[in-house]
């Protein structure tokens, strides 16, 4: 009887105990979850990612709209099944009231769905860059801050038709969606501007040995644009000049990323001069930028992070920081299904490090890309140079909504560019 | 009082077989199938769906594999490509977010996805017969391994890269089975169904036959059973298992993509069945379970002590400590915590 | 015609690395009967810790012995403290190296971390060399020589030398008598009096040196990073399949075929050149379940 009643107290007093902080302050916590992959090929990436919500975070110091922020991560490994996993353990177990994430471009399109399903707590995209996540059936409760696969390429079709009077171009890009994204928005101004798409090559994802694509590029173009990211680029950029190529590349933009630019050894190199496009340029002389470098190297030891922040990190940054202005932009009003949060966020005019951003009807980021080329930088290391700053460019790159979507979904055979 | 030998044969006889009744009615059932049927009372909606549903799906994959493994003597790593064919299909046949789903009505999908994936698996069976051992593991690895990568490069079919979303139960007699306690209830009686007819199949003619195949297929040879048709019948029939598993996983995801049946995740379910216990159908479920607590909330008990990216590493050590120690898994254990307990109750 | 001499040699460099993966887990495999689903474990580490070697003192030959070395000790203690106590449980030998594979892979990921490492071949290696091969002519008229990259050729005259070294080994010596003998009826052997289980010692050490040999190599041709070790150890497994479990030579046919189809097949079939050689070990084992080289049952 007296380990029932001490058990019966000891529930009364642990209860009290809980109910205590929610009125003690201002209005007590708030969960955010944040999904990135910190498993598997995109871990390098992920971890990035990662350090972009954390430094937004210690810059508001874990505090927006009254609430003390509490950061839950979880992580994926780039495939939907996964990041499912790991958002509905945010959402319905940790019960995040904002999920920023997720990186890559699958895991996007099924984190849309499963916004869907999920009114009550508001989706900011990570960096995850497929098309089809807000131009077809976008979901009312998930925001991209950052552009997507086919608006940074945006600029360098022109640049490379016009400005370099490159006519005959052949590609090689990785056999999957994000990579048929990059395609689509490289190919399509450029065959408006008189460009060529020659040959176009496709090689599965975690091709290692390039050396029989690298033979049987076509000789006479003026270019090949490289649609390859991480390990496979290192390792074709290194077979590339193995063998002796010295046809002038074009890069998609998670070509010259980072964490290619930075690695060891000669294969970048081949990258010196390399025209690409993307939503974040290292060397632009910017006063945002400026600040947004000197926050990111502050806020890690340099063993910890890259010299300079890489894209998914400014992605993630930039989303963080949007959810933290909206939530004091409402003063935390996340009554009704977060609507006064969810108005704010879909009014916003950011100024970010990368330029302005607003938000389009499905709730796209429209801001403006950088054509770059890759530079050596004061000490040795490569950067990427700004070449040109375009205007805000849509999800539409331009067109008219309607004509754009009667262009079908990205593939490799499209656009035919005849 | 003097009984005839008749009536004490007869009377033996009904009391042998009220004896073998009771012996079904096995206190750890009821209570088990107790704890099962009320849990939606006892957790949350996301433990219920995420954690006990999940398990239930992937237990079912790894109850194929056991089958097949421990009645069998084949193991398999070609289960989980079983299922993930059968999710495609109904992705396929059905409806789903690309709307290219040829959209046939379920009654039709359900029943085509599980011919085409039985049909895969009586095919798979045939080109794995005339190997056993390691060389069974390696075909059905290398089967599993060229599907992943070709669902990954074919678009017309399999939507490449990305696979399918939005592929979803339908919604019948006014119940939405996608929610968690719809989902769990329809789950849980599978997994039960499943669960007896692997019991009963392995108490059957064919069942023995295997198990005798199992442990000496010339002897089985030479007093006349077909080995080569009862192996490709067994992998027919786990198949059947795989594929309605391979239904329910496409419906908790609500999609499917080829991640979903790479090496990764079919080593996985190796380790589930083997965690598990090999010995008996309660095995590859309670290794399911295992996993999908480990697989959830191994992030959050880790973190402080190495960093919640580690938790792999603590699955790779828990299934080595098991393999070394325990070859049995779980169900290893507690036989031999069992006999332990029943050896001191003797000694005392 | 240019592109098929690049193709043919490609294939011909590939199968080179293929063989270098692959003799040692067919050694492993033929004798001890062990399918060491961690060979490619042995493989990606070998090849870091090379990598840091290399690195720290800059000599690049040192990396291929600090790679033989640190996993041949490995495979020492892998065999001695684990597998021998194993012996005759194939099936829980397989599920022992499938668990301690993803331990090294975490372990790997945690002191290397998940970016791309290479090792740069000195300069002598750097390049491509001309072939006194006229394949084309310029627009001015000069003729244009085949080339082709010098250090896939070194990678070629490595593996053929290991190769034969490793067949010399097998054939002219004792104790490779042993160990074919070995592969051919191991209860025979310990029949006749022979320390097997320093027989199985010297080879797993041997199997594992290689793996980490071949991780050298592979990091100069392409890059370690995470999941090299599952490529590598599938490439292995159907490498060893299609060319006969415990054969050498085997091993290099094995290699050959699916080094040209790979290579073939990413020129010609880009799309499904994977998928195919996997069809390959599929179809070898269904209906030759020994291999080419391997001894019918």
């Amino acid at each position: 009887m007296v380990k029932i009643r001490n058990r019966l107290l000891l529930l009364a007093a642990t209860s009290l105990a809980l109910a205590l902080p929610a009125t003690a302050q201002d209005k007590g916590t708030l969960k955010i979850g944040g999904l990135a992959t910190l498993e598997g090929v995109f871990a390098v990436p992920g971890q990035d990612g990662m350090r972009g919500i954390e430094a937004a975070l210690k810059e508001a110091n874990y505090t927006a709209g009254g609430y003390k922020l509490e950061f839950i991560k979880a992580s994926s490994d780039a495939s939907p099944d996964k990041a499912l996993q790991a958002a509905r353990k945010l959402v319905e177990q940790d019960k995040v009231a904002i999920l920023v994430g997720p990186l890559s471009g699958s895991e996007g399109l099924a984190m849309k769905d499963y916004a869907k399903t999920q009114p009550g707590t508001t989706f900011i995209n990570g960096t995850s860059a497929a098309q089809d996540t807000t131009l077809r059936d976008p979901a009312p409760n998930f925001y991209r801050f950052w552009t997507e696969g086919a608006q940074w390429m945006a600029g360098l079709g022109e640049y490379i038709a016009k400005d370099k009077g490159w006519k005959r171009v052949a590609t090689i890009g990785e056999d999957y969606s994000f990579m048929h994204t990059q395609f689509f928005g490289f190919a399509l101004p450029y065959c408006n501007a008189g460009g060529k798409i020659v040959q176009r090559f496709w090689v599965p994802l975690g091709t290692k040995d390039y050396a029989s694509i690298i033979s049987a590029l076509p000789s006479n173009v003026d270019a090949i644009w490289l649609g390859l990211g991480g390990g496979d680029a290192v390792n074709f950029l290194n077979q590339y000049q193995q063998a002796g190529g010295t046809t002038p590349l074009i890069g998609a933009s998670i070509t010259v990323d980072q964490s290619i630019i930075t690695s060891k050894g000669r294969a970048r190199d081949a990258l010196k001069g390399t025209a690409s496009a993307g939503p974040q340029a290292d060397t632009w002389d910017n006063a945002n930028w400026n600040k947004w470098v000197k926050l990111y190297q502050a806020s890690f030891p340099a063993d910890q992070r890259f010299p300079t922040p890489g894209l998914f990190a400014t992605g993630y940054y930039i989303s963080t920081k949007a959810m933290i202005d909206g939530l004091n932009g409402v003063k935390g009003d996340l009554t009704d299904n977060h609507k006064a949060l969810r108005a704010w966020l879909s009014a916003a005019k950011i100024d970010s490090p990368v330029g302005p951003i607003t938000l389009d009807e499905n709730r796209q980021a429209i801001a403006v890309n950088f054509v770059t080329e890759v530079a050596e930088g004061p000490d040795g290391n490569l950067v990427n140079k700004v070449v040109k700053v375009t205007e805000p460019v849509n999800q539409t790159l331009g067109m008219d909504r309607a004509k754009f979507l009667a262009l079908g979904p990205v593939g490799r055979e499209n656009p035919k560019c005849e | 009082m003097s009984v005839t030998l008749g009536e004490a044969v007869t009377g033996a006889a009904r009391g042998e077989k009220r004896t073998a009744w009771l012996s079904w009615l096995n206190p750890a059932y009821l209570i088990a199938g107790l704890l099962l049927l009320v849990l939606p009372a006892l957790v949350g909606d996301f433990v219920l769906f995420s954690i006990f549903a999940w398990s239930l799906c992937l237990g079912m994959v790894a109850l194929s594999l056991m089958f097949l493994a421990g009645y069998g003597g084949m193991v398999s790593l070609a289960q989980l490509t079983i299922a993930g064919i059968a999710g495609y299909m109904v992705a396929i046949f059905g409806t789903n977010g690309t709307g290219t789903g040829l959209g046939w009505p379920w009654w039709t999908v359900l029943p085509a996805a599980i011919a085409v994936a039985v049909a895969f698996a009586t095919l798979i069976g045939a080109l794995a017969v005339r190997t056993a051992g390691i060389y069974t593991i390696m075909i059905t690895m290398a089967i599993a391994a060229a599907f992943f990568y070709f669902a990954r490069q074919n678009y017309p079919i399999f939507n490449g890269y990305n696979g399918f979303n939005l592929v979803l139960p339908p919604k019948l007699f006014g119940v939405d089975w996608r929610q968690p306690l719809p989902f769990y209830y329809l789950t849980l009686a599978f997994a039960t169904l499943s669960y007896a007819a692997v019991l009963y199949v392995s108490r059957s003619t064919f069942g023995l036959a295997l198990q005798g195949i199992r442990d000496n297929a010339r002897r089985m040879e030479a007093i006349g059973f077909n080995v080569v048709a009862h192996r490709i019948a067994a992998n027919a029939f786990a198949g059947l298992i795989a594929a309605v598993a391979g239904i329910f996983l496409v419906w908790f995801n609500g999609g499917i993509s080829p991640g979903s049946v790479g090496f990764g995740p079919a080593i996985d379910i190796l380790v589930i069945a083997i965690i598990g216990g090999i010995r008996h159908p309660i095995g590859p479920f309670i290794g399911a379970l295992i996993y999908a607590l480990l697989s959830t909330f191994a992030m959050d008990l880790v973190d402080p002590i190495i960093g919640r990216e580690r938790f792999k590493l603590i699955i790779g050590i828990g299934f080595l400590v098991i393999v070394l120690f325990s070859p049995d898994g779980i169900l290893g254990l507690w036989d031999r915590l069992r006999a332990r307990m029943a050896v001191s109750r003797d000694c005392a | 015609m240019k592109l098929f001499i690049s193709t043919f040699l490609n294939g011909l460099t590939l199968a080179a690395l293929y063989f270098l993966v692959a003799s040692g887990f067919t050694l492993v495999f033929g004798l001890m009967r062990n399918v060491n689903m961690a060979h490619g474990s042995l493989y990606l580490i070998g090849g870091y810790i090379a990598y840091s070697v290399v690195e720290a003192t800059g000599m690049f030959l040192l990396g291929f012995a600090a790679a033989f070395i640190s996993m041949a000790v490995a495979g020492v203690l892998l065999q001695t403290l684990i597998f021998r106590h194993m012996e005759g449980q194939d099936l829980r030998q397989t599920m022992v190296t499938i668990g301690l594979s993803i331990i090294f892979a975490d372990l790997a990921l945690w002191i290397w971390g998940g970016e791309f490492y290479q090792i740069y071949p000195p300069d002598w290696l750097f390049g491509a060399t001309a072939f006194p091969v006229v394949v084309d002519a310029k627009s001015n008229g000069d003729p244009v020589y085949f080339t082709y990259p010098i250090v896939r050729l070194f990678i070629l005259g490595v593996a053929i030398v290991i190769g034969v070294g490793l067949w010399l080994v097998l054939n002219r010596t004792r104790i490779g008598m042993m160990i074919r003998a070995g592969v051919d009826d191991r209860e025979m052997l310990t029949a006749t009096g022979i320390n097997i289980q320093f027989v199985f010692v010297v080879v797993f050490a041997v199997g594992a040196g290689l793996a980490g040999i071949a991780g050298v190599v592979g990091s100069i041709f392409s890059s370690l990073a995470p999941g090299e070790d599952v490529r590598y150890l599938l490439a292995s497994l159907v490498v060893v399949i299609v060319g006969g479990m415990g054969s050498i030579t085997g091993a290099a046919l094995g290699a050959l075929l699916i080094g040209l189809a790979e290579q073939f097949g990413s020129v010609y079939l880009p799309t499904y050149a994977i998928a195919f050689s996997f069809l390959i070990m599929v179809a070898v084992l269904a209906f030759r379940p020994q291999g080419i080289m391997g001894a019918a049952k």
